[in-house]
């Protein structure tokens, strides 16, 4: 029926829908809340606080309490991950207290976040007391994105070159000073693009922050690490759904600044991965 | 044994390793003289580099790896008495291929003795000067010290890491294959660089090319499926080997 020719450019053709099939839902997310939103945006939304009940002004400590938890998250789970991603690539031999590890990692990353939140709830708020606060969001969010942290480090101590060891190594250098000097600088590129997308995971993440720190309705700046904030993403979900006649740009507006922040810090990784590649020489 | 009146710097005492099942070395014994050159010669697999990189404990890295006999450097056992840390200072190693770690060629020759602690910019350039001298490779790069390593042809790269091993001030300077990807001309410095070495240096040579071993060795051995077939003068194993193996290798009949 069909000459093997026209099945050729049948599949072709097939394959090809497929792939530009998955552009357009990030096009439309893009272009309906951009559409919808960005007659919002204006100096005084990004700067001043919310009125009357969130349906007037700016959403400023939403974005700073986004801003504190994200800062909070990477500054508990950079050390930590970075750590456990050297001892894993450069110390662990192959064990089952490695294996166990490695395992905990995987399933670590498959959690979903609200049992994270619930987790969050439990331990920091709980246990150890800190009360809903910005430390304890931070912290939760901090375990959620380990996992990503400690993968993309690990790859990246992996995709340094064993010679490079083996010569620093041969010139008398430590151990801790092989890590230190010939490994991890060349690991940096691809450490800072984990960070950075753990990063945007942390800020677009709700489920997390709402049993552990993300205020209803604030209209104020933090003083401590333990006070309470808005957030972004939990904002977002009060203006939807808990607060009436809420004009929809406000509502976009806002999911647009989210948006708008987790994309850049993408970006931010997706040139600093290409910059480093095209640096490379080896 | 003990050859009377000459100095061993090293001596191996029934050598045996063998990685997992693989018996890569068999009951190896020898002494190298201090201030000489000894070319180890041997087809593929027949344990020359296995037993060049445990004179400096590299070996020790790889997983599964069991070892008995010993080893004395200056008559001290370097598994017992020395850290392999101290052990690569006295005892370095330039590489088949050219190794130079991604930075400059100054930041390349002194990142041995950097990591010893020593951070006097002066100290550090007098350092960088003498063994890049010591290696041949002064004249041609030192209006370019800050430009990267990997910049440098082949054959300058791998003077730069002789330059980079004799910054650390060794007393062994071990070569394993060190002109296999170099060019005839390139392979005539470092011989050049390595006779003018043993003066201050021992130096243990591993090579797939019996006529390098022929040129610089004073001594040379043959390794054959892990045993040490036969070693003796240069001189002597290229004329008149005792051993028919070491014969029919040399003048090129397998291998």
């Amino acid at each position: 029926m069909f000459t093997a020719r026209s099945r050729e450019n049948i599949a072709f053709f097939i394959l090809f829908l497929s792939a530009v099939i998955v552009i357009l839902p990030v096009g439309m997310v893009v272009a309906v809340i951009l559409k919808n939103g960005i007659a919002a945006i204006n100096w005084e939304f990004l700067t001043a606080m919310p009125r009357s009940g969130m349906r007037e002004g700016g959403i400023l400590p939403a974005i700073v309490g986004t801003f504190y938890l994200v800062l909070g998250a990477v500054l508990f789970a950079l050390p930590l991950g970075l750590a456990a991603a050297i001892y894993l690539s450069e110390y662990a031999k192959d064990n089952w207290l490695s294996r166990v590890i490695r395992l905990s990692i995987i399933n670590l990353a498959g959690v979903p976040s609200v049992v994270f939140g619930l987790f969050g709830l439990a331990l920091f708020v709980g246990f150890f007391h800190l009360g809903t606060s910005i430390l304890a969001g931070s912290l939760t969010l901090g375990v959620m994105i380990l996992p990503v942290i400690i993968t993309s480090s690990r790859e990246a101590l992996e995709s340094v070159p064993k010679y490079f060891r083996e010569v620093s190594l041969s010139l008398g250098a430590t151990k801790l000073q092989t890590i230190r000097h010939a490994v991890l600088p060349h690991a940096l590129p691809g450490i800072l693009t984990g960070t950075i997308l753990g990063i945007g995971r942390a800020a677009g993440e709700t489920a997390p922050i709402l049993f552990t720190v993300a205020a209803f309705y604030l209209p104020r700046l933090p003083n401590t690490p333990f006070d309470q904030v808005m957030a972004l993403p939990y904002h977002l979900y009060v203006l939807s759904t808990q607060v009436p006649n809420v004009d929809p740009k406000i509502r976009y507006g806002t999911a647009l600044v989210l948006l708008a922040i987790v994309m850049i810090m993408n970006v931010i990784a997706v040139t600093i991965r290409s910059h480093f590649r095209k640096k490379k020489k080896w | 044994m003990v050859t009377a009146g000459m100095t061993s710097k090293i001596a191996v005492r029934n050598l045996s390793i063998s990685f997992r099942e693989t018996r890569a070395l068999k009951d190896v014994s020898l002494e190298i003289p201090s201030n000489q050159i000894l070319s180890i010669i041997g087809p593929a697999n027949s344990g020359k580099t296995t037993f060049l990189r445990s004179l400096n404990r590299l070996n020790d890295l790889e997983r599964d790896i069991q070892r008995t006999g010993n080893i004395l450097l200056d008559g001290k056992d370097i598994y017992k008495d020395f850290d392999p840390v101290t052990l690569r200072r006295k005892v370095g190693i330039i590489f088949a291929l050219p190794m130079p770690l991604p930075m400059s060629i100054f930041e390349n020759v002194i990142f041995g003795p950097k990591r010893l602690g020593n951070h006097d910019r002066s100290e550090l350039e007098r350092i960088a000067q003498k063994a890049l001298r010591d290696a041949y490779l002064w004249d041609e790069i030192k209006d370019r010290l800050d430009e990267m390593a990997m910049k440098l042809s082949g054959g300058q790269q791998q003077r730069l890491c002789i330059a980079r091993t004799l910054a650390l001030k060794p007393d062994v300077v071990l070569f394993d294959e060190p002109c296999s990807g170099l060019d005839p001309i390139s392979t005539a410095k470092v011989e050049e660089a390595m006779l003018k070495l043993k003066k201050e240096y021992t130096i243990v040579l591993v090579t797939n090319n019996t006529k390098q071993a022929a040129r610089v060795g004073d001594k040379t051995a043959f390794f054959l499926m892990g045993e040490l077939i036969e070693i003796d003068e240069t001189g002597k194993i290229f004329t008149t080997p005792k051993d028919k193996r070491t014969e029919d290798y040399i003048s090129g009949r397998f291998g």
